[in-house]
């Protein structure tokens, strides 16, 4: 592999960037995890969104179902979750630092795990719906489970529940909050990176650009389909584990289902750093939270103005994105260009040429 | 000679419209086969049933002896039987060597290999495929960003890439300048002679059909109206008349 100096300085740049910002801003560190659980949601969401072309508004349902399952593995490690849930706010229930750790990893796991088998579940059923149907289906997905987790009194109804209490300082909660979001998403994009590099990544993408053609030269789309979403819905299921820890209560509406918030700003995100590409969606989630907590502070009571007219210039006037006008605008420096070369050099002799591996790359 | 396609007794209606009526026909292995028709007389519908594109009203059609007609279409192209498309289908956002390398034969993709990289032989192959068929230079170019008559000649480039026992080709040569059809009928022959590819050929374009095919078959109103050599059919009054639009 090689790894050029503009790799180095750029993954040498976010490494110091992501280790310096709670240290140098403490204050904020909430704020740099939500980034970090930002980021993530718009990689997962680009999968299939941009890579594959399937439009999905219900991918918040893994990152709901991946708190909830989480939540009740931590509580029903060690207490009964119904009587849990209806005793809250009459009794505190204490968890042990053992029991918090303990109940957090395997909370997580279990998230990741049921996320894929949900997947794969809805999968089979949503993916023979396609275009705005598909994105309709899944929003209906999404809608749903929030409806069911509300009306579910075992898991806490609308009430929602709390989760057990960090057992440590509260600089140290959020810091450990801080650390295993940031890695959880630089696993995301590395994992992504991997996919997309190899066979897997080309076949979404021609799924993307015909899906017909792609049936008709024999390709597995229901299995590349099926995968594509299972990835996404394996790392949103952690994420949404994490991030219900972190806020410390859970409810169906806001938190774990927020589908006009959280699941259309993953489309935003997307749609705002280029969908489609690697780098788009941390780019566009980078900026949007920044979009967001800029309007949010200083418009308050517009914010939402602000975020829909963000929204329609971007569909009206850049629907590549920052990503994708970069890669318009600058093609060649893609690898995008004519060479002037007629015929392929590479014979089985002349392998060693390192001109013949370019296109391997 | 084996027969690799039979095609017995096949019908298809869209509504009231009768597209296949009771046609029967083989396509002889290693051979290059014809099939002319007016407008509407059932060629592209006929290219849809064979590859599983919809389900046949009646009759059976077999590949290599195997009962095909009930298939659907990603099984029937993993088996070797592949068609392009009269208005050309590529992956337009992809550049030419990522549509190449995809099109490989999915025949023995297994879960441990979706994600895999393509090893530098894979590579080797679409481009030198991309180089018969005159489009090493822009191999690296956005595909949907090319003429027409080179997305067609990539989708050609595609299907060899896939490697498939039989090819059925829908107008090979629409929109292609003249110049190039000569070249495009060459990489055809060669195609077959050098690559065992037997080709199955739906063309508009006389002179190209009749020097291309070693036999052909001509539809019209959805039946078999005429089988023979380039020049029984060129020579056969009911052809004439049905182009000419006798009846």
């Amino acid at each position: 592999m090689n790894i050029t100096k503009g790799q180095v300085l750029l993954y040498g740049g976010i490494l110091t960037a992501a280790i310096a910002a709670p240290l140098v801003f403490p204050n904020y560190t909430f704020q740099f995890t939500v980034l970090w659980v930002m980021i993530l949601l718009a990689l997962t969401w680009d999968v299939l969104g941009g890579q594959m072309g399937y439009n999905s508004l219900g991918n918040i349902f893994f990152f709901g179902a991946g708190m909830y399952v989480c939540t009740i593995v931590q509580i029903g490690l060690y207490y009964d979750v119904a009587a849990y849930t209806s005793a809250y706010g009459a009794v505190k229930v204490e968890f042990t630092a053992e029991q918090y750790f303990t109940g957090l990893t395997l909370g997580l796991i279990a998230a990741a795990l049921a996320s894929v088998v949900f997947a794969v579940v809805f999968g089979w059923v949503v993916f023979g719906l396609r275009g705005p149907y598909f994105a309709i289906g899944t929003l209906g997905v999404a809608l749903s489970a929030g409806e069911l987790a509300g009306a579910w009194e075992y898991i806490g109804g609308g009430g929602g529940i709390a989760l057990p209490t960090y057992p440590g300082e509260p600089d140290e909660r959020s810091l450990f909050f801080y650390i295993l979001c940031s890695l959880l998403a630089v696993a995301t994009f590395f994992t992504l990176k991997k996919v997309y590099s190899g066979r897997f990544g080309l076949a979404i993408n021609a799924i993307r650009d015909d899906e017909e053609k792609a049936e008709g030269m024999g390709i597995h789309t229901k299995r590349y389909k099926t995968i594509g979403w299972s990835i996404s819905a394996f790392f949103l299921g952690i994420s949404g584990g994490l991030f219900g820890n972190m806020i410390g209560f859970i409810e169906p509406l806001e938190v774990a289902f927020p589908t006009v918030t959280f699941g259309i700003f993953m489309v935003v995100m997307c749609l705002l750093g280029g969908k489609g590409t690697l780098w788009g969606p941390v780019v566009g989630a980078t900026l949007f939270h920044a979009f967001k907590e800029i309007t949010w502070t200083y418009m308050l009571g517009w914010q939402w103005v602000a975020l829909g007219t963000l929204i329609i210039v971007l569909v009206v006037f850049f629907q590549q994105g920052i990503v994708g006008w970069v890669q318009e605008k600058w093609p060649e420096r893609f690898g995008i260009s004519v060479d002037d070369r007629v015929v392929a050099v590479s014979k089985p002799e002349v392998r060693a040429n390192p001109e013949s591996h370019e296109a391997a790359q | 000679m084996t027969e690799l396609i039979e095609v017995h007794g096949v019908s298809k209606a869209f509504g009231g419209v009768i597209a296949n009526n009771d046609i029967s026909l083989v396509v002889p292995e290693g051979r290059i086969t014809g099939l002319i028709g007016p407008n509407g007389s059932g060629k592209t519908t006929l290219f849809n049933s064979i590859v599983g594109y919809h389900p046949i009203d009646g009759g059976s059609i077999t590949f290599e002896g195997q009962e095909i007609s009930d298939m659907r279409v990603q099984q029937i192209a993993r088996l070797g039987l592949l068609r392009t498309f009269q208005q050309t289908r590529i992956y337009s956002k992809m550049n030419c060597v990522e549509n190449m390398l995809i099109s490989v034969p999915h025949r023995h993709e297994t879960y441990s290999t979706l994600f895999r990289k393509y090893g530098p032989d894979v590579t080797e192959k679409a481009e030198h495929l991309l180089e018969f068929v005159g489009l090493y230079q822009k191999r690296h170019l956005i595909s949907g960003d090319l003429s027409f008559g080179q997305q067609k000649l990539l989708e050609f480039a595609m299907a060899l890439m896939n490697a498939p026992r039989d090819l059925l080709l829908d107008e090979p040569t629409a929109g292609i300048n003249p110049t190039l059809i000569n070249g495009l009928i060459d990489r055809l022959r060669r195609a077959t002679a050098e690559m065992g590819i037997t080709l199955f050929v739906i063309e508009h374009n006389m002179p190209v059909i009749m020097g291309l095919a070693d036999n052909i078959y001509c539809l019209a109103n959805g039946r078999v109206l005429a089988h023979g050599l380039p020049d029984e059919i060129q020579n056969d009054e009911r052809v004439i008349n049905a182009y000419l639009g006798a009846h």
